[in-house]
């Protein structure tokens, strides 16, 4: 047996996974235990349940993978500071700072950590893989393919910000680089900085903001920006940036070129100008990712495609790079993001280091990111009735009838079950699901429930046997980061006064017969639920359907903003009960909002830092 | 020590032997202006962790 833990941390969003003979065992999030959001951390908790999962100690792990190279970011870092020198010495004297103290000495910090839970840890078990070849080998090994072009983009790693990769059995080659300070992971997080969301987490926002605004400035950036070359290469013009040696991602030159300064969330609204900066930062990105996959797929014409790194979570690009059809084949790792490197590491020493071979099936070997715990249902009723809960535990099937008779009747339920997701992304185990028919939810949902803007959309979860009926989309996509439109047959068109309508306005205006899932340009972001990967999740679409003809749900992350996505049961009923969840289901316990002791509710809203 | 010795045989391997000297004197200087600190806090910018 060989067992290599992989660790990804000191950072954002720290991780472990583990992969015992090349199989995926288990892979968790730091901040899923810990309840801090990114939690940066050296992931104990996360590392002590992976190898509880397997039931195994640190001392039987033959590797410690961990998903970066110290040496080399610090590289990176001194070469900015003197070639920006004397600029940038506030920065330069914070990082130094934080590097001389710690980071530089992450070996050691990493034996130090890994001798608290085991005294003998052996120092010379510990492997350093490049920050981008741990986001390729996560987005190429797992995936099913025996040959594929592999593409990573995120904000920077060592050096890297962008890299193309070639996949072939255990081999996988990085044969592209692109450097810091361009990055389009960066672009994009100067954008998000700049409409005055939270950098490496308001992402997603500022793609949710941007069906709602024209991209008037798409020329600009294009102009000004970023150098797009024919290849889909591009280069960023620092006249405009300070993130190389400042303290914010844009300067001033930047805020006279739009003509406004960064908004300040706590004293300015969103405006529609707002709304075109994110259209335009957005149809910029998926310009850039359309034609490097275009200049890819014609250079190497292998039918594969996988995808890695933060900007691999930009669903509404890789939807278009799908619809463009020069790829046979996506496949994105759910977890793109940084933890998900904890997972790349750890399958590259498997593969890379040791050269063990790859076998390929027809699907994914992510077990469908189901990696993290899970509880027994004696554990979920002790948990319960230490908590206070008032619950009663039914048979299956009653659970999933239930539950879908709920929704019928627009419960807001708290759906637990089996093991946690590993990655961004609750995918009907840790949800809250609703039913998508309804006028009013996305904005209650928003406001009452997970206590955040009005704007942001919802997922839907449909069967994977009914996608193609209700989207123009006829693929897996089991991760949810492909975005496809509704179906013309299901959508509802403007009236001349609601075409008139500008910006947020329009969030009232039902796009479809499912309006809480559709987007106002009549996008969605699909999860496809296969029987095979997720049966209990399944049997419950299945049963809405049965009585709605509706065969999907609204899916949506348990939490509320600025929290992680619920792990243990306790966290699940705390959340239910500071918010306006109507019914929570944890394995077969079935508890309804109205029959809990309200002395138990507190006051959720305020209780974690807003993200 | 091993520290030490693992540094130097990135430096070498990576043939940035200019990076030695700024090195040396970031060491020398940095531990003074880290001791001569407080609690080192990372500032929330994205690209220097």
């Amino acid at each position: 047996m060989t067992a290599i833990l992989g660790i990804s941390g000191y950072y954002h969003d720290s991780a472990a996974a583990l992969v015992i003979d090349g199989k995926i065992i288990a892979a968790a999030q730091e901040e899923r235990f810990s309840r801090k959001k990114h939690d940066p951390s050296f992931p104990h908790h996360a590392v002590n349940y992976v190898l509880s999962e397997a039931g195994i100690l640190l001392a039987d792990i033959d590797y410690v993978a961990f998903y970066d190279k110290p040496f080399l970011k610090f590289e990176r870092l001194l070469e900015t500071y003197v070639a920006h020198a004397p600029k940038g010495l506030r920065s330069f004297s914070m990082a130094m700072s934080v590097w001389l103290r710690e980071k530089l000495f992450q070996k050691d910090l990493l034996h130090q950590e890994l001798k608290k839970i085991d005294k003998k840890f052996n120092r010379e078990k510990l492997l350093f893989s490049e920050h981008h070849f741990s986001h390729a080998a996560s987005a190429y090994y797992p995936s099913p393919f025996d040959e594929a072009i592999v593409l990573t983009l995120d904000g920077v790693g060592e050096w890297a910000t962008t890299t193309v990769g070639i996949g072939k059995g255990n081999k996988l080659d990085i044969i592209k680089e692109i450097h810091f300070p361009h990055s389009l992971g960066l672009l994009y997080s100067a954008f998000t900085y700049y409409t005055g969301f939270k950098v490496n987490s308001g992402e997603y926002k500022l793609m949710g903001l941007a069906p709602y605004g024209e991209p008037k400035y798409k020329n600009i950036i294009l102009d000004q920006l970023i150098d797009v070359k024919a290849d889909g290469s591009y280069r960023l013009n620092q006249k405009y940036f300070n993130y190389a040696t400042g303290l914010t991602m844009t300067n001033k030159k930047f805020s006279q070129l739009f003509g406004q300064n960064p908004r300040k969330p706590e004293s300015e609204n969103i405006t529609p100008f707002h709304m075109d900066i994110a259209a335009s930062i957005q149809a910029v990105t998926e310009e850039v990712m359309l034609l490097m996959t275009q200049n890819l797929a014609q250079e190497f014409s292998i039918p594969n495609l996988c995808l890695a790194g933060g900007v691999a979570l930009n669903c509404v690009a890789n939807g278009k790079i799908l619809k463009q059809g020069l790829f046979k084949n996506i496949w994105i790792q759910p977890a793109a993001g940084d933890a998900g490197g904890a997972l790349g590491a750890a399958l590259a020493v498997w593969h890379k280091e040791l050269d063990n071979p790859r076998q390929t099936t027809q699907t994914d070997t992510m077990q469908g990111a189901y990696l993290g715990p899970q509880y027994s249902q004696a554990q979920i009723e002790q948990a319960l009735s230490a908590c206070g809960g008032i619950f009663e535990t039914v048979p299956e099937d009653k659970m999933i009838e239930l539950t879908a008779q709920a929704l019928t009747q627009e419960k807001t339920i708290g759906w637990f079950q089996g093991r946690m997701e590993f990655g961004p992304r609750a995918l009907g185990a840790r949800s809250i699901i609703a039913d998508p028919r309804s006028k009013t939810m996305q904005k209650n949902l928003n406001l009452k429930v997970k206590y955040r803007e009005s704007f942001r959309p919802f997922a839907p979860s449909v069967l994977r046997e009914d996608v193609d009926k209700w989207f123009e989309l006829d693929a897996d996509s089991p991760y949810m980061l492909f975005v496809a439109d509704v179906q013309p047959a299901h959508r509802i068109s403007m009236t001349p006064e609601e075409q008139a309508l500008f910006g947020i306005d329009k969030l009232n205006i039902s796009r479809s017969n499912i309006p809480a899932v559709t987007h106002i340009d009549y996008s969605a972001r699909i999860q496809t639920v296969d029987k095979n990967t997720n049966q209990k999740y399944h049997a419950l679409i299945t049963k809405f359907k049965e009585y709605t003809q509706c065969p999907m749900l609204i899916n949506t992350s348990f939490n509320v903003r600025g929290e992680p996505i619920v792990a243990t049961p306790e966290d699940a009923f705390r959340c239910f009960m500071g918010t306006d969840i109507d019914m929570l289901v944890i394995g077969n316990s079935v508890l309804y909002k109205h029959q809990q002791n309200k002395a138990l509710k507190e006051n959720y809203e305020e209780k974690y830092e807003l993200d | 020590m091993s520290f030490l010795k693992e540094l130097f045989t990135f430096v070498k391997a990576r043939k940035k032997y200019w990076l030695l000297p700024v090195l040396i004197v970031m060491l020398l200087l940095g531990s003074l202006l880290v001791f001569s600190q407080g609690t080192a806090v990372a500032p929330l910018i994205y690209t220097i962790f």
